[in-house]
């Protein structure tokens, strides 16, 4: 008797808890429905509107750029909502995780180019193939740029929207006073062809320098530079990690860590408080530039600098950054996002992109168009930036890029060269770079 | 939880100095039956009632506590990466192993310890100076101790971000001081002792406050006849407090001590924003980089899960060793005194 009724008092307890867990289960499940709401039909504002989201990050400038409201005009039953993470370190590992539970997804997500070649290598079948839209081209892209976003067995992933054709940005009154020709051609003649005749340039510049200016901002910026105007950098085209053994790699290192013991960059490391404040104050003369970083100088810069910028071609053209947009197979839209992807990645698309956010277009039909060839920008007065910049894509080797192409070159840029302005040798900081950069790549 | 009253179960017996209840009506068979049945159902309800209502903690916990920490023990047993989660393969103790060469590793571990002392050793005796001021009868005393309470409940990454530009080595405000009085301007970032002190700084700033209160709930829970007495024998106010306060202070001493101890094993959040362009590398040689900054950066950034999850049950193991310690230690203060 008392076995038994402790039993179904048990069993009552079981019960209970039960009922708790899928009450809490339950709970679960309607908060994954309430997150991924977002990319379902909107019931509110539109009648049977679709609305496709964006996941992106940064500052892509689609919106400020009047796209959306364009596209939702031409297609009446589309919304067009996007989501957008600061800073890409953030927003790229909650990518992964998305892709690899294919769950949480948007419509659209945005790949940064330091990390399409892992997307390519390990995600690719959560992707749809954006190769066999109709509206795509292949011949729309500049073909490193295509290459990419595309697999071993030819499927395309991601279509490119901007890149980043790197020039030197100079301030033309820095020059003057320095003794150094201030005419963007002459400039360009200077170093044309060989990244040391730069570093040549900068310590003419250090003799008659204005005082508290360096030549350049940084010497993560400067070893950037170099190492993106390389065909092979990191890994070679079978995949395998060469960063130690690329003598193009160990050059560039060598020639930026003499710059920074010779104190030719300023001991900064870019895009943190202090380098902006260095932008404010006008202490360097010259910085390895793509396009969008004019509007990066124009948004940290006192107004008297307007004007005060020229831009001169690179001793080697090179790229820095840029954006592919794909498409999961798992998204609720997936028809409707790939139109979407299609036609913001069109020429005409990419040419409005840059005339008001600084994006540089990836189509090299974009190029001709007026608002290529007529852009201008506050920071470089006259200019004609989009010809300048146009010159400068077209000279960018298609490079081998690897998956942790990112982990690399911080590894060489933050543990590496900018020890050499704390003092330390080119030696030692190729030391302390590496040895980081081997525990981070070992599984 | 309604209970009708009229049909409660009896005391089990009867008697004692009790005086007799008066004789019921004798119920008949159905209505005895149904009594029986409330009877045992309200004693179901009170041996149950407690389960059910402490459970919701409990299946959370499970959830979210005792099911990832089994999880992570199994995936640290593996080559795992953030690309691929469900593609798992055995490594044994390999990920584990690996920890005993790992540089990177041990500078982490005396980094935390590092950090740890410089931040807990003078947050607890500023909180208890505090907390003794605090404690006289001051005009305003409310509003001390919100002010006081005000950086606890500021969020860690704006804190931090306000105390990233005071640190500034070009143009912050605290070089620019040191520079007015005639020093030389540090480098806060990139110098080993000064950024440790620097993180420091920011754990101190939030949570002094936090234990100061602490102490002062309980110095007010320190009856006041014993400050009578001593003061009786003559003692000051020192001596009031050496040998008054601080005795009767013991358990809630150890209480903040054991806390901070584990927060300080955890620091993550300070150093992580405190250069937030290095981010989880904790500075260009790694200087102030916590164990927990760099189980970060083994998991999201360089996408190791397997041996990121290693370092988390390591940290766990030294964890529970430096309880065990922390417990001997108090054990034989308690019994020396």
């Amino acid at each position: 008797m008392r076995t038994i009724t402790r039993r179904s008092r048990s069993l009552g307890a079981l019960a209970a808890v039960a009922a708790l867990t899928t009450g809490l289960l339950a709970g679960c499940a309607d908060d994954s429905g309430g997150s991924s709401g977002g990319s379902s039909s909107d019931t509110g504002g539109g009648k049977g509107k679709t609305t496709i989201t964006l996941g992106l990050f940064g500052t892509q400038g689609f919106k400020e750029a009047g796209l959306y409201t364009e596209y939702e005009k031409l297609n009446p039953n589309i919304k067009i909502a996007e989501n957008v993470v600061e800073r890409n370190e953030n927003y790229y590992p909650a990518l992964v995780n998305h892709l690899t539970t294919n769950s949480g997804l948007q419509d659209v997500q945005a790949v940064e180019v330091g990390n399409i070649a892992e997307v390519v290598g390990t995600q690719a079948s959560k992707l749809v193939d954006l190769s066999k839209v109709s509206g795509v081209s292949k011949t729309n892209w500049l073909d490193w740029k295509w290459q990419q976003a595309t697999t071993q067995d030819g499927q395309t992933i991601g279509l490119g929207t901007d890149i980043g054709p790197m020039a030197i940005c100079y301030r033309k009154d820095l020059f003057q006073q320095a003794g150094l020709p201030t005419d963007r051609d002459k400039v360009g003649q200077l170093w044309a062809g060989d990244w040391n005749k730069l570093v040549a340039a900068g310590e003419t510049y250090k003799r008659k320098a204005p005082s508290g200016t360096t030549f350049m901002d940084s010497p993560g910026g400067l070893l950037n530079a170099v190492i993106s105007s390389e065909q092979e950098k990191f890994y070679d085209s079978s995949g395998k990690v060469i960063y130690k053994t690329n003598p193009a790699i160990k050059a560039a290192f060598d020639l930026t860590a003499k710059a920074a013991s010779e104190g030719l960059v300023g001991a900064q490391t870019q895009f943190q408080p202090a380098w902006d404040t260095t932008i404010a104050n006008s202490k360097f003369a010259a910085v390895a530039c793509p396009p969008w970083m004019l509007g990066y100088l124009k948004g940290k810069s006192k107004p008297d600098a307007a004007g005060k910028w020229d831009v001169a071609a690179a001793p080697k053209s090179g790229n820095w950054g840029g954006t592919f947009l794909t498409v999961p197979k798992s998204g609720k839209h997936v028809t409707e996002a790939e139109k979407l992807v299609t036609w913001l990645t069109a020429p005409a698309q990419q040419a409005k992109l840059f005339n008001v956010q600084g994006s540089f277009p990836s189509a090299p039909g974009a190029y001709s168009l007026p608002q290529v060839t007529g852009a201008k920008n506050t920071m470089t007065g006259d200019t004609p930036i989009g010809t300048v910049f146009a010159e400068a894509a077209k000279a960018i080797p298609t490079q081998v890029i690897g998956p942790k192409d990112q982990i690399i070159q911080q590894g060489l840029t933050d543990n590496g060269v900018i020890l050499v302005t704390k003092g330390k040798s080119a030696a030692e900081a190729w030391n302390t770079a590496t040895k980081t950069i081997d525990n981070n790549l070992e599984k | 939880m309604a209970t009708r009253h009229d049909t409660a179960a009896p005391p089990t017996e009867e008697g004692g100095a009790a005086p007799g209840r008066p004789p019921a009506a004798v119920p008949d068979e159905k209505e005895q039956r149904r009594r029986n049945r409330m009877s045992r159902r309200w004693q179901r309800d009170i041996r149950w009632s407690p389960y059910a209502f402490v459970s919701p903690f409990f299946l959370l916990f499970v959830a979210f506590g005792l099911f990832p920490l089994i999880y992570t023990g199994w995936a640290s047993l593996h080559t795992v990466e953030l690309t691929a989660p469900t593609d798992m393969q055995w490594a044994g103790l390999r990920n584990y192993t690996r920890i005993f060469d790992d540089d990177f590793f041990w500078n982490a571990a005396k980094n935390t310890l590092t950090i740890g002392i410089i931040s807990t050793v003078p947050q607890l005796l500023m909180a208890m100076g505090l907390a003794h001021i605090l404690n006289y009868r001051l005009r305003g005393s409310i509003f001390y101790r919100v002010m006081m309470l005000a950086p606890y409940a500021t969020s860690i990454a704006s804190a931090s971000l306000v105390f990233v530009l005071l640190f500034g080595r070009d143009y912050g405000m605290i070089n620019w001081a040191l520079h007015a009085i005639g020093f030389d301007k540090i480098d806060w970032q990139n110098d080993k002792w000064p950024s440790q002190i620097a993180v420091s700084t920011i754990v101190i700033w939030r949570w002094t406050g936090y234990n100061a209160l602490i102490y002062l709930a309980a110095m007010q829970a320190i009856p006041h006849d014993l400050y009578e007495s001593a003061a009786l024998d003559g003692a000051n106010r020192w001596q009031q407090f050496f040998h008054v306060t601080l005795p009767s202070l013991r358990p809630t001493i150890l209480f903040t001590v054991v806390v901070s101890t584990i927060g300080a094993s955890q620091v993550f959040g300070e150093p992580l924003l405190f250069d937030a362009n290095k981010g989880a590398s904790g500075g260009a040689e790694h200087q102030f980089q916590t164990l927990g900054l760099y189980l970060y950066e083994q998991g999201w950034v360089n996408q190791h899960l397997g041996r990121a999850s290693a370092i988390a049950w390591t940290m766990f193991l030294i964890l529970i060793v430096i309880g065990i310690v922390n417990y001997v230690i108090s054990r034989r203060l308690r019994a020396s005194s």
